[in-house]
Parts: C-alpha cells; sequence; structure tokens
C-alpha cells in the first residue's frame, strides 16, 4: 500500500478523531483532574531539527507550560477510573489497539508490572489526549516538546554540547529489557523533568513531522524512511539524537501503544507555573 | 587462552600462505554461467503455483537449501527485529540490532520469479522503529517506506524476486548509518530458475564495521559512538557479528576434495572490504553478486551494501584464514575466520615445510649445535679438529656460502674458488688476514683472474674465524691444516699487513 496515502488518511483521520476527543474532554472538563505540576517556559525563536520552511527558518515557539514530570501509572489509573470508557476493555479498537495497557494487572488496577510512580506506557494517542484534556490541558507540539528538551540543567540549548548528544544516544543505546524507572530525577534548566532518558512521549503532531504543513516544498513525505534522505533534509546532521525520536514518532499510528511511548500534557500561555 | 591459540594458529597460517601457494585453477565443474535471459525483464515466471511456502530462514554461517523447484511460489518470510546486548568480543558487548536476532540477520533464499511475502515484525521490547531495504526488490525503497514499523508492531509487503543474484538487506531507518551499524543487515539469495550447482558446503559470511565510544577490546558494555562512524574510523571490523564468531569451535568446516561455495555479504557502513582466503584462490567468483563469474581471484571487493558468491575446492588439509585483506583490520580490528578443511595430506600440491636451512647472509641461524659444541670444547680445553670443521661447515653456511658457494667453487669470474685453491695452497696463514680485513683487487686463482671486493669479516669472533678457516682448509681437496683461535686473536691485534705479492 502507498504509505504516503496512508499517511494523509491518518491525518484526516487523526482531525476527526481529534473532534471526538475534545468531545470527551468536554464531558471531563465537569471534573478536572488534581492539578498537576506545570513547568512556565518563555518560548521563543528556536532552531528546530526540523526547520519551519524545510530549509533553514526558525520556529517561533510561544510561551507554554509543560508537565513537570511524565504521565505516571498512578495518575493515568485515576483517570481511567474517572473516565470508564478510557478502560481498556471499553476503549473501541480505532482509538487503542490492543495492546492498551497491556501491562496494567486489570482494566482498573496496577499490578506487579505497573508501578505507581513509574511513566504510563502502553497508551495511544487518543488515550494521551483525551487525558490532558481531563486536566484542562493538551498534548504538546513537536516544536515545543523538542524547545523544552534543548536544554541541560544550565543552559537553554544545551544540543552542540557533545555530552548532551551522548547522554540521550546512550539511552538509546541500552536494551529495554529492564523495568523502567520511576519519573523524577534532575530537572532542567526550566524544572521539566524526564525528557531523556525514561520513555519516548507523545505530540500532538506526531503525525505531521514528516509532512511540512505548506507543501510549497519539494518535500517527500516519505523522505526519513530511505537510506539518506533524512540527512540530506536536516538542519543538523549530526544530531543524530533528536532525529531519532523523530523516525520514532513518525512511525506510529495514533492508536498504537509501545512498551517505551508514554507521554505529558501542555498547556498555552505562560501562567503561574504551578 | 583461547584468543592467543587462535592468533597463534591466524600466524601460522599466514606463515604457510605467504611462503607459496601454488595449485590448479578452475575445476572444470566451474564453467562460466550462461544466462542468456539475464535481467528483471526476464524474471517474471507468472502467478506463483501451489500452495504457499514458509521460507526456512538461517543464522550465520548457515544457509539454507536449495528450492529445487521448477516453479514459481509465494514464498512467506517472517522477519523479527530484535534489539539486544551480544558480545563482540571476549569481555566485550554491544547492544546490537538485529534481522533475526544474529548479525548479519537471517538468511533468506528464495527462487528467481518467487512471489515474497514479507512480514517484518517489531519486537514489542524494543527501543526503535525500523524497516527493511532489499536490495533484491524492484520498487522505490526496497520495501523500506512499506515496512516502517513501531515497536510491537508488525507490516507486511508482497513483492516479486525478478533478479537472480546474491542481495544485501538492511534497515533503512533514520539514521540509517546508524542501523546498519547496529548489525542490521543481512543477504537474500535469489535463485536462478535451475538452481546453484551443487557443492559440498554453503556458507554465509558478512563483514561489517563497529564504533565503540571505547577502545578496541575495551571490556563490558561498550556504546555506539556517532562521531567515530561518521569520521569511519572503526572500533572493529567483525565477520558476522563478533570476534571470535567463526574461530575455534566456530569455525567453518570442510574435508579435502570438497567444493566450497561462501555468499560473502558487507554491510557496511562504511568500510569496502578486500575478501582474501589466505591459501586458497577462488575458482570462481561472481564478484558484486553478477551472474556472469570471474575465475582465479585471489582476492575480491566487496562494496558496502554488497555481496559476492565466492567458490573454491579444497585440496589441502589445514586452517585457511579469511581475512579483510586491508590487513590491519584483520589483526587490530578483528576481522578475520577460520576455514578448517580435514583430510589426507596432499604432499604433490602443498608440501609442508620440506627444507628448514639456514637463511643465507645472516647469522640469525638458530641451527648452530655444533657450534655450542665447539664453544663447549674449547672452554674445557679439549677441542678436536673434528669439532672445528663441525662448527665451522655450519658457520661457512651462515655466512661464506652465498658468496663461495656451498661447494666451495665459487662463481666463475665473480667470486674466487676456495676448492683446491692455488691462492689457499700458496699461504694458509694468509687466510686469517683475508678474513679480517677483506680483500680488494686483482687477484689470480687456479690460473684465473679475479677482480673484486671481499669485505672484511670481523664481527665474527675469534673461534668463529678458527673453525671456519679450519673447515675450508679441509674441505673440497685444500691440503688440511687448522688455524687456533689464539692464531686468530694474535691477527687481530696486528695492524694489516701490507698487500703480499699478488696484488696489485
Amino acid at each position: 500500500m502507498n504509505d504516503a496515502i496512508v499517511l494523509s488518511t491518518l491525518r484526516k483521520t487523526i482531525v476527526m478523531k481529534s473532534l471526538l476527543s475534545m468531545a470527551f474532554a468536554a464531558a471531563a472538563c465537569a471534573a478536572p483532574a488534581d492539578a498537576a505540576e506545570y513547568a512556565s517556559l518563555p518560548g521563543g525563536v528556536f532552531a528546530s531539527v526540523l526547520p519551519a520552511d524545510a530549509n533553514s527558518a526558525d520556529v517561533k515557539v510561544a510561551a507554554f507550560r509543560l508537565r513537570r514530570e511524565p504521565v505516571t501509572n498512578a495518575e493515568f489509573l485515576a483517570f481511567v477510573r474517572a473516565h470508564a470508557d478510557w478502560r481498556r476493555d471499553r476503549t473501541a479498537s480505532v482509538f487503542a489497539e490492543p495492546r492498551y495497557l497491556a501491562h496494567w494487572a486489570a482494566a482498573d488496577a496496577l499490578g506487579a508490572d505497573a508501578k505507581p510512580d513509574q511513566p504510563v506506557t502502553q497508551v495511544s494517542w487518543f488515550a494521551a489526549q483525551a487525558f490532558c484534556a481531563s486536566e484542562g490541558a493538551r498534548l504538546p507540539s513537536w516544536s515545543e516538546w523538542e524547545f523544552a528538551a534543548a536544554a541541560d540543567t544550565t543552559r537553554t540549548d544545551a544540543r552542540s554540547d557533545p555530552a548532551w548528544r551522548a547522554a540521550i544516544l546512550n539511552w538509546y543505546a541500552k536494551p529495554s529489557t529492564q523495568p523502567l524507572a520511576n519519573t523524577g530525577g534532575i530537572a532542567n534548566l526550566y524544572g521539566v523533568r524526564n525528557l531523556h532518558g525514561l520513555v519516548w512521549e507523545w505530540v500532538d503532531d506526531f503525525n505531521a513531522l514528516l509532512v511540512a504543513s505548506d507543501s510549497r516544498d519539494q518535500n517527500d513525505p516519505d523522505r526519513l524512511r530511505f537510506c539518506g534522505a533524512g540527512a540530506l533534509n536536516l538542519r543538523d546532521r549530526d544530531n543524530y539524537a533528536v532525529l531519532m525520536r523523530i523516525a520514532m514518532l513518525s512511525s506510529l499510528k495514533a492508536a498504537n501503544t509501545t512498551t517505551n511511548l508514554g507521554f505529558r500534557c501542555a498547556k498555552d500561555g505562560a501562567g503561574e507555573g504551578r | 587462552m583461547k584468543r592467543s591459540f587462535v592468533l597463534f594458529t591466524v600466524a601460522a597460517s599466514l606463515a604457510l600462505g605467504a611462503s607459496g601457494c601454488s595449485r590448479s585453477g578452475a575445476n572444470s565443474a566451474d564453467a562460466p554461467a550462461t544466462t542468456s535471459a539475464a535481467g528483471s525483464q526476464h524474471g517474471d515466471f507468472g502467478p506463483p503455483q501451489g500452495e504457499p511456502i514458509h521460507a526456512a530462514l538461517t543464522s550465520p554461517p548457515q544457509v539454507p537449501p536449495p528450492t529445487h523447484r521448477d516453479k514459481p511460489a509465494k514464498v512467506i518470510i517472517d522477519l523479527e527485529v530484535i534489539e539486544k546486548e551480544m558480545p563482540i568480543s571476549e569481555g566485550v558487548t554491544y547492544t546490537f540490532w538485529t534481522f533475526g536476532g544474529t548479525v548479519p540477520g537471517s538468511f533468506i533464499r528464495v527462487r528467481q520469479g518467487d512471489t515474497v511475502e514479507l512480514h517484518l515484525k517489531n519486537n514489542p521490547n524494543n527501543k526503535m522503529p525500523h524497516n527493511i531495504d532489499l536490495h533484491g526488490v524492484t520498487g522505490p525503497g526496497g520495501g523500506a517506506a512499506s515496512t516502517f514499523t513501531a515497536p510491537g508492531h508488525e507490516s507486511q509487503f508482497t513483492f516479486k524476486a525478478l533478479n537472480q543474484g546474491i542481495y544485501v538487506y538492511h534497515c533503512a531507518t533514520a539514521p540509517v548509518g546508524m542501523h546498519v551499524a547496529n548489525g542490521m543487515y543481512g543477504l537474500i539469495l535469489v535463485e536462478p530458475p535451475e538452481g546453484l550447482p551443487a557443492v559440498d558446503h554453503e556458507y554465509y559470511v558478512m563483514q561489517g564495521d563497529f564504533y565503540t565510544t571505547g577502545k578496541y577490546r575495551e571490556k563490558g558494555l561498550q556504546p555506539f559512538d556517532m562521531e567515530r562512524a561518521i569520521d569511519e574510523k572503526p572500533t572493529y571490523v567483525l565477520f558476522n557479528g563478533s570476534e571470535g564468531a567463526l574461530t575455534g569451535d566456530k569455525a567453518l568446516t570442510a574435508k579435502t576434495n570438497e567444493t566450497v561455495r561462501l555468499f560473502v555479504g558487507n554491510g557496511g557502513p562504511n568500510l569496502v572490504s578486500s575478501f582474501h582466503v589466505i591459501g586458497e584462490i577462488f575458482d570462481r567468483v561472481q564478484q558484486e553478486g553478477g551472474t556472469h563469474p570471474q575465475e582465479n581471484v585471489q582476492t575480491t571487493l566487496i562494496p558496502a551494501g554488497g555481496a559476492a558468491i565466492v567458490q573454491f575446492h579444497t585440496e589441502v588439509p589445514g586452517s585457511y584464514v579469511l581475512v579483510d585483506h586491508s590487513i590491519f583490520r584483520a589483526f587490530n580490528k578483528g576481522a578475520l575466520a577460520i576455514l578448517k578443511v580435514d583430510g589426507a595430506e596432499n604432499k604433490a600440491i602443498y608440501s609442508g615445510k620440506e627444507v628448514d636451512s639456514v637463511y643465507l647472509g645472516d647469522r640469525s641461524n638458530p641451527n648452530l649445535a655444533a657450534v655450542t659444541q665447539a664453544t663447549s670444547a674449547a672452554t674445557k680445553g679439549k677441542l678436536t679438529l673434528e669439532d672445528q670443521i663441525k662448527a665451522g661447515q655450519q658457520l661457512f653456511t651462515g655466512t661464506c656460502s652465498v658468496c663461495h658457494q656451498a661447494n666451495g667453487e665459487g662463481l666463475p669470474g665473480v667470486f674466487p674458488p676456495l676448492a683446491k685453491s692455488s691462492l689457499i695452497a700458496e699461504d694458509p696463514k694468509r687466510t686469517v688476514q683475508i678474513l679480517l680485513h677483506g680483500l680488494n683487487g686483482k687477484i689470480v686463482v687456479n690460473g684465473k683472474e679475479y677482480n673484486s671486493v671481499m669485505p672484511p669479516m670481523n664481527q665474527l669472533n675469534d673461534d668463529e674465524m678458527a673453525n671456519i678457516l679450519t673447515y675450508v682448509l679441509n674441505s673440497w681437496g685444500n691440503a688440511g691444516g687448522r688455524i687456533t683461535t689464539e692464531e686468530v686473536a694474535k691477527a687481530r691485534t696486528t695492524p694489516a699487513s701490507p698487500a703480499p705479492a699478488g696484488e696489485h
């Protein structure tokens, strides 16, 4: 099957599902989840590895708030209990594939393979989005996530530091046969934790990362899938570390789940950083 | 200790290989394949017939058996991507990304014209998305886009194998170089419709270069080093994914008088292989996997992302070392493997070591027992004429015979004879002076004129000179006599005597 068609079909699907999810969210808003901790990020003009015009333009990131830590099993359990539609035994397969929350002991219980403070994984994009909506938030965009993740403990943009890159690549090199660590640990400059080295994270526009929003350019939607193609188009061809996250996200469909894929939520505006 | 044994074997084999390998050329069974209908336009034999077949995949170095089919079939291939930590060298591990749990990945064998349904499964415990680009596929990306698969998922696509040959497959997910460097490659054989000629052994060997943050053989789990990969400076260059994958107990095996076919691939990601088997000559090579073979090849170049089929016949038992003849890779980065051939010796083709003699012109010969005996006897004051002659003979072989010849005849017009020498007969004791100071200019020996230069031999000690000269005086029809150590010692302390008569 032609994959470009799959992608564009998928995009349409997601727009549709997003509307559906928003409907869920609207219902959920009546009972907001416990206020999670969000950090305030100033935003700014940012050199994304995926330039805005496919050439070199910087990406503008507006001020936003981002969850300090990925959503945990405990938090997601609370969500599922409050929104039974998202129990694994009640969620339609178009919103989450059969592996959705399969590592939990039961549809409403965590069990030995899902510790409360571990990041929740095996969640679909739809489920993640619904969760964020339940606390009046949304999934971050790729640019927002990338902006936050470029920082280390002292710098807003540590990406040119080989040590920053090496730390990420080292995580990639570890087989994921060990149980996930708990959330927490060292916060970056913005007070955000676990952006690297714990789990992959859903972003709102994961499926658009390969497709420029404006198709003036010559971008081939499959460019990351062929030999060398990614290297031609990405701004910083040494920056494999970020590229690999994009490659991972672009392999997904919205109903997919994987054992290493979790999420965190974002909100518009600077807020109070609560 | 296993390693040192291996290295020793390798060194020995190298020495053997270097000392000359002449053997018959291609055997008659290896006539070039003539394929009139080459190319993809001639590879479609119609729709698949019969029930779909699940292809038997094999782990390296094994190759699946021939398909033995004469009709196109639908062949189903299940290939699972597994990310796993495995040894790359002794005490060193690396997180490999694999097709089927091995590096290189499972060997796939189909027949030209087959319709191949490929299922790519990405193990749920994997971190990365993966896909597969098979060089034997006709179509965009070689299947890459159609098989882009997240962890815990499966993709499927179908292609018709239009071109026969041996093809590399690899992961083409960004960053492609890293996926390949982590071991994501293998071979798919598309048999010609008539199959390949029967041989006694088929093996699967694939070279790859690896980039670790730690040095060669630095212990522990070694992460991938992107900088080294971009600089194309590998820590390891390996056959079948780990040092020792094909040595010792895991060596390839054959018997004498057998035909061996190797499917040799090169995954890269960076290096081109100069593939060579020490002590063998490839009777037949399908270079770059092409259809028309080259014959009588010593070393064949295998590009990164390419493969060759090499074939040879075994005549002589022993260990044959497979190397990348960019030779530092073999001895400093791991690129070697062993083919162990068992069977009866064939001395007519390869004798083994026939002569272990002194290397002329040098005193480094270790076989100087008689010299030792003479020295020992001299210390005890029991040195006999016989001891001196025996010791002198061995020293003569090492020092003098290169010019004066072992039989003392010299070379006419260049090096004067010592046998029945008129010059020696005139004044036997003068030989001491000649040895100490050399001899320069015109002389007449046995009626013939010589005008040459003999350098002083004063690197020899007094014992050695005395023994050599005594040997000469008592050989080849010379009159006999004896030169003692004391005579030489005395002469050495005396300034060179003026040129005697006979010299200008």
